[in-house]
């Protein structure tokens, strides 16, 4: 299992996750569909998390890991919260298309 | 052998990344969306980190996709009736998303080396050794994570019931 660590640089992490990350903003900019904004949220801190397991798994430091549980757990009510909205978005206009959220411009 | 394996999960998770972003269909972009998250699982156990392995499984590829495709399913999206931007809109986020990706790794190339030990601990990973720094340095944080589910649960339902009943 540590093979990895000996023929697989850090680099290659780093680039990945700037990779995932950046897919992740760029679906928040061109979707409009509200829950694949939030699927895109997610993969975002996917993406974090991913590099915080490589920078742990090559220093040989826990404190890493124990980041990417606390993540995970924010993001899993972030979840619950946000679809709840999305539903309560839904009831009231019948869409989830974010651009019709634009009451605060007016 | 192991190396070949996790340049072929970081290739399948970032194609399928992408099948999110483009994909019409909200259903079949949750689907890559567990795919994505099933291979960032194998990178995890690939960097032997085993306890963030069945995480990562259980709570986002079973409970939070779970839960957004049982949302999806509810408000029956589950067709392309997503009105599309312009397509000088997305071309524009597709140039900003591009951009970040630019700055960032230009970022990185001025880093130069970074020094990491030689022989770091390989059974950092475990649950076993998790657990222990979990309840020894990390206590105050798990408890109030707890208030913090417990609050995320009460407002989830608060904003989710029905308005049947109204307060006049």
């Amino acid at each position: 299992m540590t093979e990895v660590l000996k023929h697989v640089s850090i680099d290659y992490y780093i680039y990945l996750s700037t990779i995932l990350f950046c897919i992740g903003v760029m679906g928040v900019l061109i979707r409009r569909n509200a829950i694949i904004v939030l699927m895109c949220v997610e993969l975002m801190l996917n993406s974090v998390n991913l590099l915080f397991a490589a920078f742990s798994a090559y220093r040989g430091d826990a404190n890493g890991q124990l980041f990417v549980f606390f993540i995970m757990v924010v993001a899993a009510a972030e979840v619950a919260v946000g679809l709840a909205i999305l539903v309560m978005m839904y009831r009231n206009t019948k869409s989830v298309d974010v651009s019709l959220l634009d009451k605060l411009k007016h | 052998m192991s190396e070949i394996l996790t340049y072929i999960l970081g290739g399948i998770s970032i194609a399928t990344a992408l099948l999110v972003v483009f994909s019409k269909n909200p259903v079949h972009s949750v689907l890559y969306l567990i795919l994505t998250f099933f291979s960032i699982a194998g990178q995890y156990i690939l960097l032997n980190a085993q306890f963030l392995f069945i995480v990562q499984v259980i709570v986002y590829s079973g409970a939070i996709m779970v839960l957004f495709l049982f949302v999806l399913m509810l408000l029956n999206l589950n067709k392309d009736t997503e009105p599309q931007k312009e397509n000088m809109f997305k071309l524009m986020g597709v140039v900003a998303g591009g951009l970040l990706l630019v700055s960032i790794v230009g970022m990185l190339k001025g880093i130069g080396h970074i020094n990491l030990p030689e022989n770091p601990d390989s059974q950092i990973g475990m649950v076993k050794n998790l657990g222990l720094v979990l309840f020894s340095d990390y206590v105050v944080p798990f408890e109030l994570s707890s208030i913090l589910f417990l609050s995320g649960m009460v407002g989830a339902v608060l904003i989710g019931k029905k308005e049947s009943t109204d307060i006049n």
